[in-house]
C-alpha cells in the first residue's frame, strides 16, 4: 500500500500530506500514542509544522499536537494518490 | 472489514461463558443494593459535568480525593450515588487524575460512559476498556448535534451490539436526551469484551478476584498489582494495539460520513496554531483579557469596590464600631483598626480588591479552557517553552500562575517529568506575578508611564527567561515531548463557565483568607512591638542605599513574605519617582513568593528545593533590583 522507501520523520512531512505510520519509538509517550491511535499503518494527515518542529496531525477528525522530540522518532511514508482514492 | 466480522467474533464469548463467572463467586454486582453506584467516566471535554449537575442537582459533594489535588465530586439522583471523574483516555495510572478515575470505576456498579460521538476514534478506547474491565456500561453519545454538522453518520444499533452495551443519543448542552439518563443507569450491561484478551484474564481472575483489576494487572498496572502483591504484567502495549485495533474495526463498521463541509470553529482552530494567524489571534485574545480583567475589573470596577465601598463606607463604619469598646490608640486598637488593620485593610484587600480580580481572572481562563483554545495555545507554544526545559503543555500552569501561583504551583503535577515540575515551579515562584499582585503593580505602573511599563516588563520577562535557562542547561535529563489530542473548538457554555468560576474563587478565597488575617495581624504585631523598625533599620542599607528607595519600603518587604500583592499594596502608600516605583515593583515581583505558595512549595517539591527556591528570590530580588535602580536611578 504505502511505499516502503522513502520514510521521513514526522517533523519533516510536508504540511497537508497524507502518510502512513511506519515506525512508532518505544518509551513513555508510546501509551497514549496508542491510546490517541497513531500506530504502524495508520493513515494520518499532517495538519501543521510549526517553526522548531511541532506538528499537528489530524487522524480521522481528530487533531493531536505532537512536539519535535516525538515527532523525530516517528517514522512515515508519503501515501500515492492510488492509496487516497480507496480510502 | 464489514461489520459482521467483529460481530462474529464474539462467537466465542458465549452467554453461558460468561454465566461460569458468576460460578467462580467472581465480581456479582449487588443488584438489590440501597444506593447503586454509578461512575460518570469519559475522556476530558465530552460534557460529563452537563450530565453530573443534570444528575446531581444542586446536593453536590465536592472533596479531594485522599492524597491528591484531585476535585471528586460526588451526587445523588434517586436511589442512586452518582459520581464525577477525571477526564482521562484509558484506564491505568500515569498520573493522579486517572489513578482517581481508576478506583471510581473499580468500586462502581454502573458506569455510565460518556462518548463525544464527533471522535468515535478518541473515545471509544475508554469504552472498550471498560467493556473489557467486565463493567455494567451503557454509552451515552453525547454532541449528537456535531455529528450532524460534520456530516456523519452513526448506526447507534450497530454500535450497540458491537459493543453488547446500551447505547443513547444525547445533546448535551441542550439537554436532548437526558431523559434517557435513568433508563441507561437501569439497563447498563457487561458487554463484550475482545476475546483474545479475555481468555488470558483468566489465570491473573483467580488471584484478584475481579476481573476489573486481572484486566489492569496484564495490563501493567504497578499499583493495583502491588494491591494483589503481584507482578505488573508486560502485556501492555499488545493488548492496547490489539484493542485499538478492534475499535477501529467497529468504527468503520457504524460510521459513515454524508458529506465533509469544514466548519468555521475548525478553521478558526487551525488558524490558532498558525505562526501568522496564530500570535496575532494570541495578542487579540491577550487583549481582550486586559480589556476585561486589566481595565474593565482592575481599574473601574475596583475603583468603585475598593475606594467607595472599602475605605469610604466598609472602614469608617467598622472602626466606629470597634472604637466603642477598644481606644484606636491601644494596642488592639492598633491591629484591629490602625494601618494595618485586621478588620480594615485586610477586609477591604480581600473582599473589595482581590475578590473582583480573581473572579475576573477565573472567568478569563474558563472562557479559554472551554472554548478549546488553551491546548492550541499550548502547540502554538510549545518550541518556544522547550528552550526553557518545558513542553506546551506547561503554558497552563504558567497562565494559572498569573491568576494565582499557589494553585499553579499545585498543577505543575500534571507535567510530564520531575524535571519539567522543578522547572515550572521555579518560574512560577521566581518571575509570575499572581493576579492580586499583577493589580497593584498595574495600577501603580499606569501612574509612571508608559516607559515604566516597558522596562518593567522587560525586566521580569527576562528573569523568566533566564532562570528557565540555567535550570534546563544544569538540570539533568529531557524534556519529555508534547503529545496532546486537540478538543474542538466550541463556543463555552455559559453556565459552566459561571460554575467553574465559582468553584476556582470559591478554592482560592478558602486558601487566602486565613493568610491575609495572619499577615495583617504578624505586620500589626511587629509595628505594636516595635519589630518593624527594628526590620527596617536591617534592611536599610539595602532599601536606602543599594535599592535607593524611601526608608519605609522596607515594610512592604515584610509584607511581600505574608502575600505578594500585600507587599505591592504597601508601596502604594509611598510617594515614589517613576524610577522608584519601577525598582520596587520589580523587587517586589521577584521577591519571595507568599506564605501559601511557600507551603505547597515545600509539600510538592520539598524542603531542600523550597529552601533553595526561597533563598533565590531573595537574592535575585535585591540583586535585579539594585541593578536597575543603579542604572537608572
Amino acid at each position: 500500500m504505502a511505499m516502503k522507501t522513502g520514510l521521513v520523520p514526522l517533523h519533516q512531512a510536508a504540511k497537508g500530506s497524507y502518510v502512513v505510520i511506519q515506525h512508532v519509538p518505544d518509551g513513555r509517550s508510546k501509551a497514549q500514542l496508542i491510546r490517541l491511535g497513531i500506530l504502524k499503518g495508520q493513515l494520518v494527515r499532517c495538519l501543521e509544522r510549526l517553526p522548531g518542529g511541532t506538528v499537528v496531525i489530524e487522524k480521522n477528525r481528530q487533531e493531536i499536537a505532537i512536539g519535535v522530540t516525538l515527532a523525530k522518532l516517528i517514522l512515515v511514508a508519503y501515501t500515492g494518490t492510488d492509496f487516497l482514492s480507496n480510502a | 472489514m464489514n461489520d459482521r466480522s467483529i460481530t462474529d467474533g464474539y462467537g466465542l464469548l458465549s452467554h453461558e461463558h460468561i454465566e461460569k463467572h458468576k460460578h467462580i463467586g467472581v465480581h456479582v454486582t449487588p443488584e438489590e443494593t440501597s444506593q447503586v453506584k454509578v461512575a460518570l467516566v469519559g475522556n476530558p471535554n465530552v460534557g460529563k459535568s452537563l450530565f453530573f449537575n443534570y444528575l446531581s442537582g444542586v446536593y453536590v459533594d465536592v472533596s479531594n480525593y485522599p492524597g491528591t489535588t484531585v476535585e471528586l465530586m460526588k451526587g445523588r439522583f434517586k436511589s442512586f450515588d452518582v459520581f464525577d471523574t477525571p477526564g482521562v483516555y484509558g484506564i491505568s495510572s500515569f498520573s493522579d487524575d486517572e489513578a482517581v478515575t481508576r478506583d471510581i470505576v473499580l468500586q462502581a456498579d454502573v458506569v455510565l460512559n460518556i462518548v463525544d460521538a464527533a471522535h468515535l476514534e478518541r473515545d471509544l478506547f475508554l469504552t472498550q476498556q471498560l467493556i473489557d474491565m467486565g463493567k455494567k456500561v451503557s454509552v451515552m453519545l453525547n454532541f449528537m448535534d456535531e455529528v450532524e454538522k460534520l456530516g456523519l453518520q452513526i448506526d447507534k444499533e450497530l454500535l450497540s451490539s458491537c459493543l453488547g452495551v446500551p447505547v443513547f443519543a444525547t445533546t448535551a448542552t441542550r439537554r436532548v436526551g437526558f431523559d434517557q439518563i435513568e433508563p441507561a443507569i437501569e439497563q447498563a450491561l457487561r458487554g463484550k469484551p475482545d476475546p483474545a484478551l479475555h481468555h488470558r484474564l483468566h489465570g491473573m481472575l483467580s488471584i484478584t478476584g475481579s476481573e476489573a483489576e486481572a484486566l489492569l494487572i496484564l495490563e501493567g498496572d504497578e499499583a493495583i498489582a502491588r494491591r494483589h502483591g503481584v507482578q505488573p504484567g508486560t502485556e501492555r502495549d499488545a493488548a492496547y494495539i490489539d484493542r485499538r485495533n478492534h475499535v477501529n474495526l467497529i468504527i468503520n463498521a457504524v460510521l459513515s460520513e454524508k458529506n465533509l463541509r469544514r466548519r468555521f470553529a475548525t478553521s478558526l482552530g487551525r488558524w490558532a496554531m498558525n505562526v501568522w494567524t496564530g500570535i496575532p489571534m494570541l495578542l487579540i485574545a491577550l487583549y481582550l483579557i486586559y480589556l476585561f480583567v486589566g481595565k474593565l475589573v482592575a481599574q473601574d470596577i475596583v475603583n468603585f469596590t475598593e475606594t467607595t465601598l472599602g475605605h469610604q463606607l466598609w472602614e469608617p463604619w467598622i472602626q466606629g464600631v470597634v472604637v466603642q469598646y477598644v481606644p484606636a490608640s491601644s494596642w488592639l486598637g492598633t491591629l484591629l483598626v490602625g494601618e494595618f488593620g485586621v478588620v480594615t485593610m485586610t477586609v477591604t484587600y480581600l473582599l473589595f480588591l482581590l475578590l473582583p480580580l480573581v473572579i475576573a481572572f477565573y472567568l478569563s481562563l474558563a472562557f479559554m479552557e472551554d472554548s478549546g483554545y488553551l491546548p492550541r495555545l499550548a502547540t502554538l507554544v510549545d518550541r518556544s517553552l522547550n528552550a526553557l526545559g518545558l513542553n506546551g503543555s506547561a503554558i497552563i500552569p504558567l497562565i494559572l500562575g498569573f491568576g494565582c501561583v499557589t494553585m499553579a504551583t499545585i498543577t505543575t503535577r500534571l507535567l510530564g517529568s520531575e524535571r519539567e515540575k522543578k522547572i515550572s515551579a521555579a518560574i512560577l515562584q521566581f518571575a509570575i506575578p499572581c493576579s492580586a499582585q499583577l493589580a497593584v503593580v498595574a495600577a501603580l505602573l499606569a501612574g509612571a508611564g508608559f516607559s515604566a511599563i516597558l522596562i518593567y516588563s522587560a525586566t521580569i520577562f527576562t528573569v523568566f527567561v533566564a532562570i528557565g535557562t540555567i535550570l534546563h542547561r544544569s538540570l539533568p535529563g529531557t524534556t519529555s515531548p508534547l503529545l496532546i489530542d486537540l478538543p474542538p473548538m466550541r463556543l463555552p457554555r455559559f453556565d459552566n463557565v459561571i460554575r467553574k468560576t465559582a468553584y476556582r474563587t470559591y478554592f482560592f478565597m478558602k486558601e487566602a483568607t486565613p493568610w491575609f488575617f495572619m499577615g495583617a495581624l504578624g505586620v500589626g504585631i511587629m509595628q505594636v512591638t516595635g519589630l518593624l523598625t527594628v526590620w527596617e533599620n536591617i534592611l536599610n542599607p539595602l532599601t536606602t542605599g543599594w535599592l535607593q528607595l524611601p526608608r519605609a519600603a522596607s515594610t512592604a518587604f515584610v509584607m511581600g513574605m505574608v502575600r505578594r500583592d500585600f507587599g505591592a499594596a504597601g508601596l502604594y502608600q509611598l510617594a515614589l519617582t517613576p524610577h522608584q516605583v519601577i525598582v520596587s515593583l520589580v523587587t517586589i515581583t521577584l521577591f519571595t513568593p507568599c506564605i501559601a505558595s511557600l507551603m505547597v512549595m515545600l509539600k510538592e517539591r520539598g524542603l531542600k528545593e523550597a529552601t533553595l527556591v526561597w533563598t533565590g528570590t531573595w537574592i535575585t530580588a535585591f540583586l535585579v533590583g539594585g541593578l536597575l535602580s543603579q542604572i537608572l536611578i
